[in-house]
């Protein structure tokens, strides 16, 4: 069968449109470009409270992204919540004595885990854990502890 | 009332036919695309046909639906002070839904109807039986670089769709309503993944494009060779697709994200 040569070109300028349009997809429009928790190394950090924080929540330091939250589960000794986090390979100087925290991005926005270097020598590795943590802030406790601090008063 | 049974019953084992029809005739399309291989140049022509002349109808339509999400969501999201989070739910609603939904449906209007048209006259101008005659297998010849065309083209008219589509959104966010636009595109990526939402979103219109391109194929192979029964079958071709589609959507959808 004959195809026209400007068919055949149009057919390629398609197909290459087509295949740009879903490699713009992968790096524009989703993470894929962004830190993946396969590489880098994995600590621990338990909290009573997790809130709202889900998967793949950033962990930041500073203010600066240096990994995802990898999973979260329940510890059945302990009951409380064990947060995996992946941190990029590139911060591996991480003080032993670093503390972790569940902080909310503006009022309504996403909740991430901020971390707070100490001043030890060590540094944190792979599998270790987060002994400094702080909990989420539940909004409904702390309105219940200003009630009862403005009831007392 | 045993008029209406006999009706009942006539029509329910004419649909049950036409079923077993449409299967055999696709494993003996799947069975012959193999054969394809050796003449690459006879899919070329029928993607041009079915997927570049549906270029302009999938790009504007893409910006298009964009821009009035954009709109429409912003109006939502402003109320709760997140109109950041736009870019979210503009990539989301388009990778998962509306991207392959969307270019789906037109492409049953646009391509779908015009192969079972094309299909359809060939075999009442007695072209497909001429064609036998000629020892050539018309359904591997006429129906699989038709039905591999279309599901090579609708992956790619998808995703050309949805990024046409954020983009839409992305111009009217940060140009007319004033969305930060550093903010608009690192919450999409924030929330968007790639493989539960880009790469489901591409599985979804690769279902959508053999199932599109398979009724459409079918439905002009299989209609009446009449004028009458070419228009009939073409209207049949779009509201089938359009049924099957919307209806697979649910089941995708429950399955990928349920």
């Amino acid at each position: 069968m004959y195809v026209s040569r400007t068919a055949e070109l149009w057919v390629g300028l398609f197909v290459l449109a087509g295949i740009a349009s879903l490699f713009a997809l992968a790096m524009k429009v989703s993470n894929i470009a962004a830190f993946q928790s396969a590489d880098g190394y994995e600590i621990v950090a338990r909290f009573q409270n997790i809130g709202g924080l889900t998967e793949r929540a950033p962990v930041t330091l500073g203010g600066v992204q240096i990994g995802r939250v990898k999973s979260i589960e329940l510890d059945q000794q302990t009951f409380q919540a064990r947060v995996i986090l992946a941190i990029a390979p590139d911060y591996n100087n991480l003080p032993e004595d670093t503390s972790a925290s569940i902080l909310t991005s503006g009022l309504l926005g996403e909740q991430y885990v901020g971390l707070e270097p100490g001043g030890m020598d060590a540094t944190l590795s792979d599998g270790d854990e987060i002994m400094l943590t702080q909990s989420a802030l539940v909004l409904e406790k702390i309105i219940s502890q200003f009630l009862y601090q403005t009831a007392s008063e | 009332m045993i008029e209406w049974t006999r009706n009942l019953g006539a029509k329910t084992l004419q649909s049950l036919g036409k079923l077993g029809r449409a299967t055999l005739f696709l494993l003996r399309v799947l069975a012959g695309l193999p054969g394809l291989a050796r003449r690459p140049l006879l899919v070329v022509a029928e993607i041009y046909s079915v997927g570049v002349l549906s270029l302009l109808i999938i790009v504007v339509s893409g910006l298009f639906v964009g821009m009035v999400l954009g709109l429409q969501g912003y109006n939502t999201l402003v109320d709760f002070g997140a109109e950041e989070s736009l870019g979210t739910l503009v990539a989301l609603s388009l990778t998962r839904e509306l991207g392959p939904v969307v270019t789906a449906l037109l492409f049953a209007g646009r391509a779908g109807s015009a192969l079972s048209a094309e299909i359809g006259l060939m075999k009442a101008t007695e072209q497909l039986s001429s064609m036998e005659m000629m020892a050539v297998d018309p359904e591997r010849r006429v129906i699989g670089p038709r039905f591999l065309a279309g599901v090579i083209a609708m992956p790619l008219l998808a995703a050309i769709f949805t990024f046409l589509g954020i983009i839409g959104a992305y111009g009217i966010g940060t140009n007319l309503l004033g969305v930060d636009a550093g903010a608009f595109w690192s919450q999409m990526q924030g929330s968007v993944s790639f493989y539960e939402d880009v790469l489901n979103g591409v599985i979804k219109s690769l279902v959508f494009g053999v199932v599109a391109s398979w009724i459409a194929v079918f439905e002009g192979y299989d209609c009446m060779p009449t004028s009458e029964g070419v228009s009939r079958a073409t209207t049949r071709t779009v509201v089938h697709t359009s049924l099957a589609v919307l209806g697979l959507d649910f089941i995708l959808t429950a399955l990928m994200f349920g």
